[in-house]
C-alpha cells in the first residue's frame, strides 16, 4: 500500500495509524538485525505519535496529507531529544535540542518517524560501509551494498520498514542508493528544501530529498518538505512546489536531451556498464514513444565534475567538521591540554574516510594551493553552469544513467577510495550547479538488480522533472520495485 | 599637540596603523536571535547557532549590516557588494572553530578619517565579523596550554563587530590617540556602538614599526594587543617604537610578531610569531548569501547621517574665536547643540563656549537649555552677575535647582552686581592706600600695567567677596588713570 493510500485510509478512519506503525515496527523487528538500516528505532515515540494522529482523526481534525505514514529519517538530520549521530563515534549519543525544518514539516503533515537511518559517516561515501555502526545491506540482495551515503534511508523503504524516508544528497547520496534499491530518489534544486538542522557535509552542495517506491509519493513528500524557510539563508524565497497535480500530464512535446558525456557517449566518462547504458537508451526510447523529442546533447565540462567535487566538498567539509572538537558536545577524549584534547578527540572520533576528506579539503584551501585547487574547482562550477544553461536553451530535461553499475557486493570497493568515488560521476554535476535531478527505476541489469535512470533539469524545474518521471515510471519494464 | 611626543631620535620616524574592533549596538547577535548584551551569568545568551551546534545555520542580522554601512559612510568609505568568509582555526571559544568574517570582499573600503588638527588617516577597510566567546583559564600557569582547566562563556559569541583597519598613515603617538578619540566620537554620533574601550566594546590593536626619517619604506611591524585605554595605546606605541629603534641601532631587526602590552610593567612581551601563524584557509561562507546593498539603501543611509564631529567643530569654529581645545571638548561632550542654541539666542559665543568648557563638565546637564544658558551669559555680560557667580549659578542650573532658571537661582542667593558708585568708592580708597602700585599702573610699561590691574582687581574681589564685576573694575581703573 502506497504512502498516499495509507494516509487517506488513516484520514478517513478506515485504518488506525497505530496499527500501521505497529505493522512496520514488526517488520523492522523481524529483519533489521540483518539489514541494519537503522541506527535507532524510535518505537515508543512512533506509537505515541500514531496514537495522536488517530486521536486527531477521531476528534474530526485533519492530521495532514501524510497522516500516519511511517517515515525514516537519515541520521544526519536533527531530531529533538533523539540521538543524532551522523553514524560517527564523535557524535554518538548526542541529542539535539531542536528539530530540523524537514522533520518539523513531515511531523506537521502527520507522518510518523519510526527511526534514524544509517549512513556513511557524515554522509561521506557511496555504499554505507563507512558507518561507525556497521554497514547497511541491500534488502534486494543482502550480499550487496544499498548505495550511499543515504543507504539506511533507501534500505528502510526497500525493506518496507517505512513507506517514505528522507535522505541528503551532496554528490548523489539520494539518487545512487535509490537506483541500487529500486526506488525513486530526488535531489531538489539547491535552496528548495531547508538545510536547517541538516548536519552539514558540503554546505554549497547538500540538499535534502525524498525516497519512495513511486514518483507520486516522492512528489507528495517533496511538496511537504519544500518551500521557504527563514532559518536557512540559502533557502529560495518561494512557496512549496505543486507537483502532484502535474504527474499525469505526460511528455508530449517535451524535449529531452541524452547527455552524451554521462551516458556512455564518445569523449565522456568511462566505466559505465553496458547494461546500464542499454537501460538508459531504452528509457530514452520509451520517452520518445510517449511523445517527447529526444536528442543527443553535450556538456563537455560534465566530465570534470568528479574532480571539482572532490575539491569543493572536502574543502567545505574540513571547515564544517572543525566544530567536532570535544569542547561542547559529543565525544571528548581527555588530554593534558586543550589542543591535545581536541586532537585526541578527533583522532578517536572520526573514521578513516572522514579523516581523508578533512585532509584533502584542508590541503585544497591552504595558502599557496587555493588557486590551483579550490579556486580552480570554483571555475569549473561556473563553467558547468554556463554550459548547462546553454543546453537548457534547447531542451527541457536531460537523461543519463544514475550510477555506472547496479549495486555492487559489500567490500568490493572499500580498498581503493577512487573506485568508490567514481560511483557518483553521473550524479555530481547536478550538485555542483545546484540543479534538481531524480532517479527513477528502469528495468534491471544483467545481474537482475535494478537500474536507475536520471532526469536532470534546470533550477526549479521540479514540476517538469516529476511530469517526465511519472511518464518514465509508467513505461518502465515490469514492476518499479523488485521486492 | 606636541607636548608628550615620544622622544624618538630625530633620524627615526614612527609608522603606525590601527585595527579597531567595535561591537555594534544591535538588539540581537549577528547570526541569531539571541540578545546582544552583557550578562554576568555565563552561557545564558546562547542558542544552537551561536554555540555552533551541528545543523545550525547563520541568518544575517540586517540591522548589523545597516550599522556597518552607516559606519562605513561616516568614514567616507565606498560601500561594495560583499561576501562573508570563513576564517578557520581551532580555539575553544570559537564555537564553530571558524570565524565568520569578511576577507577579500569587505562591505566598506577606501575611507578616511580627519583628525581634529586636520591630519587625514586613510581607512583601508571596515568589515563585518562575529565576536568569539570568552575563555577563562583556571589553575596551572593560567594560559591555554598550562591551565588546570578552562571555562568558556559563549554569551559574546556571535556579537556583531566591525573591524576598522587604518592605513599605516599615523606618524605620532598623539595622532594615534587622536584617531581613537575621533573614531569614538563618530561611533557615538552615529549611534552604532557605545564604544567603551574599558568595557571592550571598542578594542584597539596597533601595528607599529619605525623607519629612517625621510624614507617611505615599511619595515617589519609588530602587532600590539591588550590596549585597554587611550593611555595604554600611547604608552605601548612609544615603548614599542623605542624597542625597534634600539634593535636597529644595535644591528638587530625586530621579528614580525604579535606582542602583548603589559600595562603594569610598562612593556610589551612577545606573543605568537607570524611565521608560525595559522593558515586560516579563508573561503566564502556557503551558508550566507552575498550582501548587495542597493543605491537606494546607501542613499537612505547618507540622508539619515547626523552631522559628524568634524563638521560640528567647524561650525563652532566659524562663530567663535576660542582655542581649538575648547571646541574639541564641547563637541566631545555633545554640548555643541546647547552652545549653538545659546549663541543663536544672542549670547556671546566665546563666553558661552568657555563657560560650558569650564563649568559644565558634568554627566547630566539635561536641565540646562539653550535659552537658560543664553540668559545666564547675558546676565554675566550685562554685569548682573560676576564670573564667580555665573559659575555657581550654572552649576545649580545643571542640578535643576529652581527649575534651572538662572534669574531665580541668582535671586535666591542675593547675587546682584555691586552698584557702580559703591564700587568707585572702594577703588578710590584702594588708590589712596596703595600709591606705589597706582603709579606703576599709571606710568609703567604694558607688563606693569597688566600686573597692577590684576593687583587692584584682586584687592576689590577680596574686599567684595567676589561680588564685584571684574569688567566694571577694569573700566573704572582705566577711567581713573586717564583722568
Amino acid at each position: 500500500m502506497s504512502a498516499l493510500d495509507l494516509a487517506s485510509a488513516v484520514r478517513s478512519g478506515e485504518r488506525s495509524a497505530v496499527d500501521v506503525i505497529d505493522e512496520h515496527l514488526a517488520r523492522i523487528d523481524a529483519r533489521d538485525g540483518e539489514i541494519n538500516a537503522f541506527n535507532l528505532v524510535t518505537a515508543d515515540a512512533a506509537r505515541e505519535a500514531a496514537a495522536a494522529v488517530d486521536a486527531a482523526v477521531a476528534a474530526g481534525n485533519d492530521p495532514g496529507p501524510l497522516a500516519g505514514v511511517p517515515i525514516a529519517i537519515k541520521d544526519n538530520m536533527c531530531t529533538t531529544g533523539v540521538a543524532t549521530t551522523c553514524s560517527s563515534k564523535i557524535l554518538e549519543g548526542w541529542e539535539p535540542p531542536y528539530d530540523a525544518t524537514v522533520v518539523q514539516r513531515v511531523t506537521a503533515a502527520g507522518a510518523v518517524m519510526v527511526g534514524k537511518t544509517n549512513l556513511d559517516e557524515f554522509a561521506m561515501g557511496s555504499s554505507t560501509e563507512n558507518s561507525a555502526f556497521g554497514p547497511t545491506k541491500n534488502p534486494l540482495d543482502t550480499t550487496r551494498v544499498p548505495g550511499g551515503s543515504s543507504g539506511g534511508s533507501a534500505a528502510a523503504v526497500a525493506a518496507d520498514f517505512a513507506s517514505l524516508s528522507l535522505g541528503s544528497d551532496t554528490g548523489g547520496s539520494i539518487r545512487q542508493p535509490a537506483a541500487f534499491c529500486g526506488l525513486v530518489g530526488m535531489k531538489p534544486t539547491y535552496g528548495a528544501v531547508s538545510r536547517s538542522g541538516l548536519i552539514a557535509f558540503g554546505s554549497s552542495l547538500d540538499q535534502i530529498g525524498p525516497f519512495s517506491k513511486t514518483v507520486a509519493e516522492s512528489a507528495a513528500l517533496l511538496e511537504v518538505i519544500g518551500g521557504h524557510d527563514p532559518l536557512d539563508s540559502t533557502s529560495i524565497d518561494q512557496p512549496a512546489f505543486d507537483l502532484t497535480s502535474v504527474l499525469d500530464r505526460g511528455v508530449e512535446g517535451m524535449r529531452i536531451g541524452i547527455l552524451r558525456e554521462l551516458s556512455g557517449g564518445e569523449g565522456g566518462v568511462e566505466g559505465l556498464s553496458t547494461d546500464v547504458i542499454a537501460r538508459t537508451n531504452e528509457a530514452a526510447a520509451a520517452l520518445e514513444k510517449a511523445g517527447a523529442t529526444v536528442v543527443e546533447v553535450s556538456v563537455p565540462s560534465a566530465t570534470l565534475g568528479l574532480s571539482a567535487y572532490y575539491l569543493v566538498a572536502p574543502a567545505e567539509a574540513s571547515s564544517n567538521l572543525s566544530r567536532f572538537d570535544g569542547v561542547r558536545y559529543g565525544l571528548r577524549v581527555d588530554a593534558p591540554t586543550t589542543g591535545e584534547m581536541m586532537t585526541a578527540t578527533r583522532t578517536a572520533g572520526f573514521g578513516p574516510e572522514v579523516k581523508r576528506r578533512i585532509m584533502l579539503g584542508t590541503y585544497a584551501l591552504s595558502a599557496g594551493y587555493y588557486d590551483a585547487f579550490y579556486g580552480k574547482a570554483l571555475k569549473v562550477r561556473t563553467m558547468m553552469l554556463q554550459e548547462f544553461a546553454s543546453v537548457y536553451a534547447t531542451v527541457d530535461l536531460l537523461l543519463t544513467p544514475t550510477a555506472p553499475t547496479t549495486a555492487f557486493p559489500l567490500g568490493d570497493r572499500t580498498a581503493d577510495p577512487m573506485t568508490m568515488y567514481v560511483n557518483d560521476v553521473c550524479t555530481i554535476p547536478s550538485n555542483l550547479v545546484g540543479h534538481p535531478a531524480i532517479s527513477v527505476p528502469f528495468g534491471v541489469g544483467d545481474d537482475g538488480l535494478p537500474v536507475g535512470v536520471q532526469l536532470l533539469g534546470p533550477a526549479l524545474s521540479e514540476p517538469t522533472i516529476y511530469q517526465a518521471a511519472a511518464a518514465l515510471e509508467a513505461a518502465a519494464p515490469g514492476e518499479g520495485s523488485l521486492s | 599637540m606636541t607636548v608628550h611626543e615620544p622622544s624618538l631620535p630625530e633620524e627615526w620616524e614612527l609608522v603606525v596603523g590601527l585595527e579597531v574592533h567595535v561591537e555594534l549596538a544591535t538588539k540581537t547577535k549577528l547570526f541569531c536571535g539571541c540578545e546582544n548584551k552583557f550578562s554576568h551569568i555565563p552561557n545564558t545568551l546562547t542558542c544552537p547557532t551561536c554555540v555552533g551546534l551541528p545543523g545550525s545555520l547563520p541568518v544575517m542580522n540586517e540591522k548589523a549590516v545597516e550599522f556597518a554601512m552607516r559606519l562605513g559612510r561616516a568614514l567616507g568609505c565606498e560601500i561594495h557588494p560583499s561576501v562573508m568568509a570563513r576564517k578557520n582555526y581551532f580555539y575553544p571559544d570559537m564555537a564553530k572553530d571558524f570565524q565568520t568574517t569578511q576577507y577579500d570582499q569587505p562591505t566598506n573600503a577606501d575611507g578616511r578619517l580627519a583628525l581634529a588638527d586636520g591630519t587625514v588617516v586613510g581607512i583601508e577597510r571596515a568589515h563585518i565579523e562575529e565576536d568569539a566567546g570568552k575563555t577563562t583559564h583556571v589553575g596551572g600557569g593560567g594560559r591555554i596550554n598550562d591551565a588546570t582547566y578552562s571555562l568558556v562563556d559563549y554569551n559574546r559569541a556571535g556579537v556583531p563587530l566591525v573591524e576598522i583597519v587604518s592605513r599605516p598613515d599615523i606618524r605620532t603617538v598623539e595622532h594615534a590617540k587622536a584617531y581613537v578619540s575621533e573614531l569614538r566620537d563618530i561611533l557615538l554620533a552615529i549611534e552604532v556602538s557605545d564604544a567603551k574601550m574599558e568595557e571592550g566594546s571598542m578594542r584597539v590593536d596597533a601595528n607599529v614599526s619605525v623607519r629612517p626619517t625621510g624614507s617611505d619604506e615599511l619595515r617589519t611591524r609588530c602587532e600590539l594587543k591588550n590596549l585597554n585605554s587611550v593611555r595604554s595605546l600611547g604608552r605601548a606605541i612609544e615603548y614599542e617604537a623605542r624597542r625597534h629603534v634600539d634593535l636597529y641601532t644595535s644591528g638587530e631587526v625586530p621579528r614580525q610578531e604579535t606582542r602583548h602590552w603589559d600595562e603594569e610593567g610598562g612593556r610589551s612581551t612577545a606573543g605568537r610569531s607570524k611565521e608560525d601563524a595559522d593558515d586560516y584557509r579563508y573561503f566564502q561562507e556557503p551558508d550566507l548569501v552575498p550582501l548587495a546593498p542597493t543605491a537606494a539603501q546607501i542613499a537612505e543611509i547618507d540622508a539619515s547621517m547626523p552631522v559628524l564631529p568634524a563638521a560640528r567643530r567647524a561650525r563652532l569654529g566659524e562663530c567663535s574665536s576660542v582655542a581649538d581645545e575648547v571646541i574639541v571638548t564641547v563637541v566631545e561632550r555633545g554640548q555643541d547643540g546647547l552652545a549653538l542654541g545659546a549663541i543663536e539666542a544672542g549670547a556671546d559665543a566665546d563666553k558661552v563656549l568657555t563657560r560650558i568648557q569650564n563649568d559644565l563638565a558634568v554627566d547630566d546637564w539635561s536641565a540646562v537649555t539653550s535659552e537658560s544658558l543664553a540668559m545666564l551669559i547675558q546676565m554675566e555680560t550685562g554685569g548682573e552677575l560676576t564670573a564667580t557667580q555665573a559659575k555657581q549659578v550654572l552649576g545649580e542650573m545643571a542640578a535643576g535647582e529652581h527649575g534651572g532658571d538662572p534669574k531665580a537661582i541668582a535671586a535666591a542667593h542675593g547675587f546682584e552686581a555691586m552698584e557702580s558708585d559703591e564700587l568707585e568708592t572702594l577703588v578710590d580708597q584702594l588708590i589712596v592706600d596703595h600709591p606705589d602700585e597706582w603709579s606703576r599702573f599709571v606710568g609703567g610699561d604694558d607688563g606693569d600695567r597688566k600686573k597692577m590691574q590684576g593687583f587692584f582687581t584682586g584687592q576689590i574681589m577680596k574686599a567684595t567677596k567676589g561680588q564685584a564685576d571684574g569688567r566694571a573694575v577694569a573700566q573704572l581703573l582705566g577711567q581713573k588713570s586717564a583722568g
